[in-house]
């Protein structure tokens, strides 16, 4: 057992060691294979990637709209969920089923009205057209409410004597008791904007506009390929996800883990 | 709107004594305080999803290049594309594509899992490597293994020399094509299942497991009989959203092949992006849009519904 886990953990892990070393191999790709211990290592695919292309605007643009995405989607998220769990309205669990059901719908499906629809409001090629779409999401509301379920009513019948209402329950009681939630739902919300593609793809048409995966897609050549600059941008897309992800470990596999059992 | 917004506390005699003598004013007052609420995630909601969602439905009926007015043709662009024989062979590509991928990553995920459910050392550093590529886009996946799997230079047709097999030429030849982005997807996705599965596995109660054992039943027949049965909700999860999942393949067929070469590789969004940004045929887009949701929903309640005959719910 323990061998098939070793010998598995290893050929998994294969592709991204050959990102590496790619990546430190002058001119692999168009007639060489690189060798696992390069012979020559350089740098030099790295300073190219900055130099020839504003590969810094591409890496600050992903950043901007992960963070203000997942920001975003917090706040979003956590309201909606406080009034799912604790301000009861008639009405509650249709609109609760629609909020569900949209988890069900592709973006694939809305691109051709997203698309019109931000260019009615002359929304294409800005931050804010690729912004607007990720503002709330079922999923992000659905594993909140499940967090804030789980918050004993007691605290906020206390806080209710204590003169609190709605707001400041929901920002002193209920917000730090679901701190884990909200960390799980950062990473997954960072994540997902951080290596989003189709939406970003449509949305920001411009060069200088561009987020990493659309820049990477765009790194290829059309009958030949840089290898060593396209695994270089690999990397340093690659990068902050594993920082984030070694970081937050416990919350992401929680996350996936969860959604399996419920 | 608002006066549906009322505190309604059914079945709790004190709410509705304070209801009854609530003034009006509180009333509006704790209407607004919902709204605050929920107003924020239902406006994005109800801009960016619902009302694209039947805007897809109403631009479906039109033939429209996106820049002159749009015309209604009724279900000119349904009925074209059940005629055209090349939305058989998008769907059939898709289909290929879920058949491939799904038994790779749930057979592979399950083996990880039950391996990883022993009592292992450095348990969380291995599953961590097997779940690396699951924080990694599908375009760096897609770069990734276009690169491993270049025809000339790459590794993979390298180490097959090595061994005296001549590798085939993976994306560039069209019997391929779909079997490469198949490797590439199950790589990726490989993780996911697995965590899933083991979060199931380890509700498993595992004295169950040791009676099974004293009983004499020999391994198999406890994976058969026994752990696979009481796996069958992470089970049932893993299928519905792989399939889910599976319909929408994108990202990686862009970035891997781009559909080619010859078509081999299209599948149905990719159809849909081309269909609206090269072809201009926004109409005809949406009308496959709705076609790809109707399907996945069919599959999905399918699911749901044909579970009663094999998940258990222990």
């Amino acid at each position: 057992m323990h061998s098939v886990i070793v010998v598995g953990a290893i050929v998994m892990f294969f592709p991204f060691v050959w990102t590496i070393v790619t990546s430190i191999t002058p001119g692999a790709g168009l007639t060489l294979t690189p060798s696992l211990i390069p012979s020559d290592p350089s740098l030099d695919a790295y300073a190219r990637l900055f130099a020839e292309r504003p590969f810094l605007r591409t890496i600050l643009n992903s950043l901007g709209l992960a963070v203000v995405t997942t920001l975003v989607q917090l706040f979003t998220s956590a309201t909606a969920a406080y009034a799912f769990s604790r301000l009861p309205f008639r009405g509650r669990g249709a609109v609760f089923a629609i909020y569900l059901a949209t988890m069900m719908i592709p973006l694939q499906v809305l691109i051709v009205p997203l698309f019109v629809e931000l260019k009615a409001f002359g929304l294409i090629n800005t931050y804010l057209g690729a912004l607007l779409p990720t503002f709330a999401t079922a999923f992000g509301i659905f594993l909140l409410r499940q967090a804030v379920n789980q918050v004993p009513r007691e605290l906020d019948e206390a806080a209710t004597l204590d003169g609190a209402g709605h707001f400041r329950i929901f920002a002193l009681v209920i917000l730090p008791n679901i701190r884990p939630a909200l960390a799980t739902l950062s990473v997954f919300a960072f994540m997902g904007s951080w290596n989003s593609f189709l939406w970003p793809l449509v949305v920001l048409r411009k060069p200088e506009l561009q987020t990493l995966p659309v820049a990477l897609a765009g790194l290829q050549g059309q009958y030949t390929t840089a290898w060593d600059i396209v695994m270089a941008g690999s990397v340093v897309s690659i990068l902050p996800m594993l920082a984030i992800y070694i970081f937050a470990q416990r919350y992401v596999v929680q996350g996936v883990a969860n959604s399996g059992i419920k | 709107m608002t006066t549906e917004l009322l505190p309604t506390g059914a079945g709790d005699p004190k709410a509705s004594i304070a209801r009854a003598v609530a003034p009006r004013k509180s009333r509006s007052r704790y209407a607004l305080v919902v709204l605050a609420f929920l107003l924020p995630s239902a406006v994005p909601l109800a801009l960016f999803v619902l009302g694209p969602m039947v805007a897809a439905a109403v631009v479906s009926l039109t033939e429209w290049n996106l820049i002159r007015p749009a015309v209604f043709v009724g279900f000119d662009n349904y009925a074209q594309l059940l005629s055209d024989p090349e939305t058989g062979a998008i769907f059939l590509h898709t289909l290929f594509y879920i058949v491939g991928y799904l038994p790779l990553v749930y057979v592979g995920g399950l083996a990880l899992a039950l391996a990883l459910n022993s009592r292992l050392k450095g348990r969380s550093f291995w599953r961590g490597i097997y779940f690396l590529p699951v924080v990694t886009s599908w375009i760096v996946v897609a770069l990734i293994w276009r690169w491993l799997l270049n025809p000339s230079t790459g590794v993979v047709n390298t180490v097959l020399a090595w061994v005296g097999i001549d590798g085939p030429g993976w994306w560039t030849d069209p019997a391929w094509a779909m079997p490469s982005i198949i490797l590439a997807s199950a790589w990726k996705d490989l993780g996911f299942v697995m965590v899933i599965l083991l979060a199931g596995l380890q509700a498993i109660n595992p004295d169950l497991v040791d009676a099974a054992r004293v009983d004499g039943a020999g391994w198999w027949r406890r994976l058969v009989s026994l752990t696979l049965p009481l796996l069958s909700p992470s089970t049932f999860f893993v299928l519905v959203i792989s399939l889910i999942n599976g319909f929408q393949v994108f990202d990686q067929v862009y970035a891997m092949t781009g559909g080619g070469p010859a078509g081999s590789s299209q599948v149905v969004v990719m159809q849909i992006y081309d269909l609206t940004f090269r072809y201009g045929a926004a109409g005809e887009a949406s009308a496959l849009s709705w076609m790809l949701f109707v399907v996945v929903l069919a599959v999905t309640v399918t699911q749901i519904i044909g579970q009663r005959r094999w998940v258990t719910y222990g």
